[in-house]
């Protein structure tokens, strides 16, 4: 009796096996390293780089190894002997090798081959534990719908006026209000519209005289709107974030209109804010002729990387900027070649028309220009080393197709060579005009010591809860608490693993988690000892007591955790960064424990006592000395 | 085994759970609740002084800076100082402050956190914390309801309830500062709680369904000294390391650990007192829990 098929000891001996393994890379502190990275995204780095932040860390008397190269060179990792140095060493590499490339702070994994290799990897930390910055932003909706609002009331005011038909529009609030003399030019209005914009509700209202038709605009519309908006600032921010060279950033949309996006490692907040803000524009000028004097003209270099070095002369004057550009898409053309739709407002194409008339068969040139930033060291008077930041705008050409006939506000560049670098230059075109302006709504700074100490002070509490739960359950329940205990530690391992396997991420709420789930695993334990010395008082013979014991509390157990479970998932649905932690180190913990008190418990019980006759349990709290003695002997 | 009479000392379980229920409800409505940074915005900036810090010195050059409204002190060591700044600052206000800070002493500053968190945030959060709260009370009962019956479903949040109001209750008379990891504790406790009661209730059922000619108190009194061994010693286990969370966790998770403390303490007495009681009062029965018998199976014949 009370013995386990050799399967099913095997089975939990594998699934422990597994824990161990998966949670092992957590084992392995992580280096402190510097990643260097090229300041424009193509940039490789080759052998003279790395020689040369070798050589200035050297210089600066600072110990590193184990440099390599990743991402097929776009990336290079050095780690540092000693974390202390990890900001000083930073500062010298950014000084050495200068703005075109970015260094950055990070942590290399230590993780030995033999985990890799079956896809281990160590928890990842939050940012209360690894130190970094936490921003979250949010899409002002409204202005996003009331510059949508002007661009329909000035559209449907041009169509109206190309058409003929008189009448006077002016927008209230998300409606378009026309009114008009007659009910044939209401009609004909109406027509229009629809043709222009489908998406618009209409109605008609007349009031005696006046023949008024509203376009209003749907919820649904409004919220196309937005999911664009935030998609496009999502794009924007997560290129501008790439530019940090933080090493894992994480940029990720929140409900209805917000963006959170975690920058591990990053310190320096005013920087981040800088670049995640960072205008960048566009500008529309003509491509100059041959012969056109110097004063009027300016040399610029492509910025795409395979047309590097190469130039085009334009003219100084500016047709329109990226202010203009209401929206840019990439699409197929009629003979299904990639292209870019521009549409812009009202003024610009009127600008654009003017500009382009006069000058088919020639060619247009679009600028990009990012503000950046050079850094300057200089000594001051008192000798010490200032580092200022001079801002510069950077202007560089995306493309000069030729002006095939006259263009208004709507136009085609065609001719692209795939559908990549369609996407890209209309990410490009659209990145002047952001679909709608950006708030930070949070902000949250962890400083890297208070992260290191959050860790040591978080582990130190789930040490001494352990060790006070295990000198306590071993007190009270003997060898049944030992049995106990072993399970717990395989619960705590188990759940360490199938966090890591997850890829979740270790918070402070999380390590609470994981200090509770330590107190909490034992109750199913308890509540199946409690049934046992319950069954033995009773009168029954051990070997039934174990087994009857384990059988009537399974029910309790499940009860008590699923009802547990529910309130931790709901936790999960509303908590945000850290309290999602807690929610998932809770529920793995719940569902860990219900396998290692219920099954691994009674394994080693098993083990222990079972197929064999045993005269008394030990396992504390018996009454009387003869209830143990019923069972026959031997 | 000696049964405890529990139920017969409900009425001064009841009088002390509405006594207690009425002041933190009193001072939940007067008081209210000290809540903290992630509800109310706000600026709120942790800085490491590398020697004692002056508090009044940082107050003097805050005021000077004109930083209305800011609230200087220190956090666990004297060197530990935290600035909180109302709402209404611009969210560079925090980076600027620690500049102005290390311009105005001989001190080095070390920066530990800045959090910033918009007004629209912070009521947003008060408000999907109290729906989550209620969501979570909601199909928690659903599920009792389902697995048990409705009487034990009302039981379990009563009790749940009790045990939540108690809390804020008790941080409402301490003054100590509400913030998102307190209203996680919080859930974490309606969690605790339950897996309490349902072990209680369990119990209740099954000795209604087995203990024959008992009346429903006495069955109850018998169902609670039987689990009252595993009821202390859970709890026990979890306060021991919840107490250890408290000590050695840190000031960022000091009100998560005490929330707990108050809450699973709480939560042991609601399931022997509060979620019972109302079992009795609502007059419990074995009718409540019969397993349904299956047609013709063992019936007793009827015939004219």
């Amino acid at each position: 009796m009370n013995r386990y098929p050799l399967w099913k000891n095997l089975f939990i001996l594998t699934v422990v096996a597994c824990g161990f393994y998966y949670a092992a890379p957590n084992l392995y502190a992580p280096d402190p390293a510097l990643q260097i990275a090229g300041a424009s995204g193509a940039q490789q780095i080759d052998e003279r780089t790395m020689q040369r932040a070798e050589a200035a860390l050297t210089e600066a008397g600072i110990g590193f190894f184990g440099e390599t190269l990743q991402d097929q060179g776009k990336s290079a990792l050095l780690r540092l002997d000693d974390r202390e140095q990890q900001l000083r060493a930073q500062s010298v590499l950014a000084r050495e090798l200068g703005d075109g490339f970015i260094v950055a702070l990070n942590l290399a994994p230590t993780t030995p081959d033999w985990l890799l290799q079956g896809g281990a990897t160590p928890m990842k930390l939050g940012l209360d534990l690894s130190g970094g910055v936490h921003f979250k932003l949010e899409v002002d909706v409204e202005a996003a719908t009331e510059r949508k609002m002007a661009q329909y009331e000035s559209a449907i005011k041009k169509r109206l006026r190309e058409e003929r038909i008189r009448g006077r529009v002016s927008l209230d609030g998300r409606k378009v209000v026309m009114q008009f003399r007659s009910e044939e030019d209401r009609e004909a209005a109406r027509r229009e519209v629809v043709d222009l914009y489908p998406e618009l509700f209409l109605d008609r209202i007349d009031d005696g005289e006046n023949w008024a038709l509203h376009a209003e605009v749907t919820e649904q519309t409004i919220k196309e709107l937005v999911d664009y908006a935030v998609a496009q600032n999502l794009t924007t921010i997560r290129n501008r974030v790439n530019e940090l060279g933080v090493s894992e950033p994480l940029v990720q949309r929140q409900g209805r209109n917000r963006i959170v996006v975690e920058l591990p490692g990053i310190q320096d907040t005013a920087e981040a804010k800088r670049i995640l803000g960072k205008v960048a524009n566009l500008e529309f000028r003509l491509v100059a002729e041959a012969n056109a004097p110097v004063s009027e003209r300016q040399k610029f270099e492509y910025r795409s990387a395979d047309r590097g070095g190469l130039t085009e002369w334009l003219e100084r004057d500016v047709i329109i900027t990226g202010e203009s550009v209401s929206n840019a898409q990439a699409g197929f053309d009629q003979n299904g070649q990639p292209n870019v739709m521009i549409s812009l407002d009202g003024e610009g194409g009127m600008m654009m028309s003017r500009a382009t008339r006069a000058n088919i068969k020639r060619r247009m040139g679009v600028l990009f220009i990012e503000r950046k930033y050079r850094t300057r060291y200089e000594l001051n008077e008192a000798g010490e080393e200032v580092v200022t930041r001079i801002p510069l705008d950077e202007k560089k050409l995306l493309t000069a197709p030729v002006i095939q006939s006259a263009l208004g506000a709507q136009f085609q560049i065609t001719g692209l060579d795939n559908p990549a670098e369609a996407s890209e230059l209309a990410l490009m075109l659209r990145a002047g005009a952001l679909a709608a302006p950006i708030t930070f709504v949070e902000e949250r700074t962890v400083g890297p010591s208070l992260g290191a100490e959050n860790i040591s002070l978080g582990m130190k509490s789930v040490q001494l809860g352990l060790a006070l739960v295990v000198l306590f359950m071993v007190a009270y329940y003997r060898v049944f608490g030992v049995a106990a205990v072993l399970a717990l530690s395989a619960n705590l391992v188990l759940l360490v693993g199938i966090m890591s396997v997850l890829g979740a991420t270790l918070t402070l709420p999380g390590i609470a988690g994981i200090v509770l789930t330590v107190g909490m695993a034992v109750d199913a334990n308890v509540l199946i000892f409690a049934r046992i010395r319950e069954e033995i008082n009773g009168g029954a013979r051990p070997q039934t007591a174990i087994d009857t014991g384990f059988e009537r509390a399974l029910v309790t157990i499940l009860d008590a955790n699923i009802t547990t479970l529910i309130v931790a998932v709901i936790l999960y649905a509303v908590g945000t960064g850290p309290i999602k932690g807690f929610a998932v180190t809770l529920s793995v913990g719940i569902i860990t424990s219900m396998f290692s008190a219920i099954v691994g418990t009674r394994a080693l019980i098993n083990l222990i006592y079972g197929g064999r006759s045993v005269k008394a349990l030990s396992i504390g709290g018996i009454r009387s000395a003869t209830a143990q003695q019923v069972g026959p002997s031997s | 085994m000696t049964v405890i009479p529990f139920m017969k000392w409900r009425w001064v379980a009841v009088a002390l759970s509405a006594a207690a229920m009425l002041a933190a409800i009193a001072s939940l409505s007067i008081k209210q609740l000290n809540w903290g940074l992630d509800f109310t915005g706000g600026t709120l900036v942790e800085v490491a002084y590398s020697e004692s810090a002056d508090l009044s010195a940082i107050r003097t050059v805050l005021d000077r800076e004109g930083y209305e409204g800011a609230i200087v002190v220190s956090f666990g060591t004297d060197r530990d100082v935290l600035v909180r700044l109302p709402d209404g600052y611009s969210d560079e206000q925090g980076a600027m402050m620690v500049d102005r800070l290390r311009a105005a002493t001989d001190m080095e500053i070390e920066l530990r956190r800045i959090e910033f968190v918009g007004p629209q945030v912070g009521d947003e959060l008060r408000d999907d914390g109290g729906i989550a709260m209620l969501t979570a009370l909601g199909l928690v009962m659903l599920y009792v309801a389902f697995r048990f019956q409705i009487k034990f479903a009302l039981g379990a949040v009563i009790a749940l309830a009790h045990d939540v109001i108690f809390t804020l209750g008790f941080f409402s008379l301490t003054g100590l500062e509400f913030d998102l990891t307190v209203l996680a504790a919080l859930l974490a406790v309606v969690g605790y709680s339950l897996n309490d009661t349902i072990v209680v209730s369990d119990r209740i059922r099954e000795n209604l369904r087995i203990v024959r000619r008992s009346s429903p108190n006495e069955v109850i009194d018998i169902s609670l000294t039987e689990t009252l061994g595993r009821t202390l010693v859970t709890s026990l286990t979890t306060l021991l390391v919840l107490t250890a969370l408290a000590v050695m966790g840190g000031e960022m998770i000091f009100g998560f650990a005490v929330a707990l403390l108050v809450g699973v303490s709480v939560g042991t007495y609601s399931s022997i007192y509060v979620a019972a009681t109302t079992l009795l009062q609502l007059g419990v029965s074995k009718e409540d829990v019969m397993i349904p018998e299956r047609e013709g199976a063992d019936q007793e014949g009827l015939l004219p």
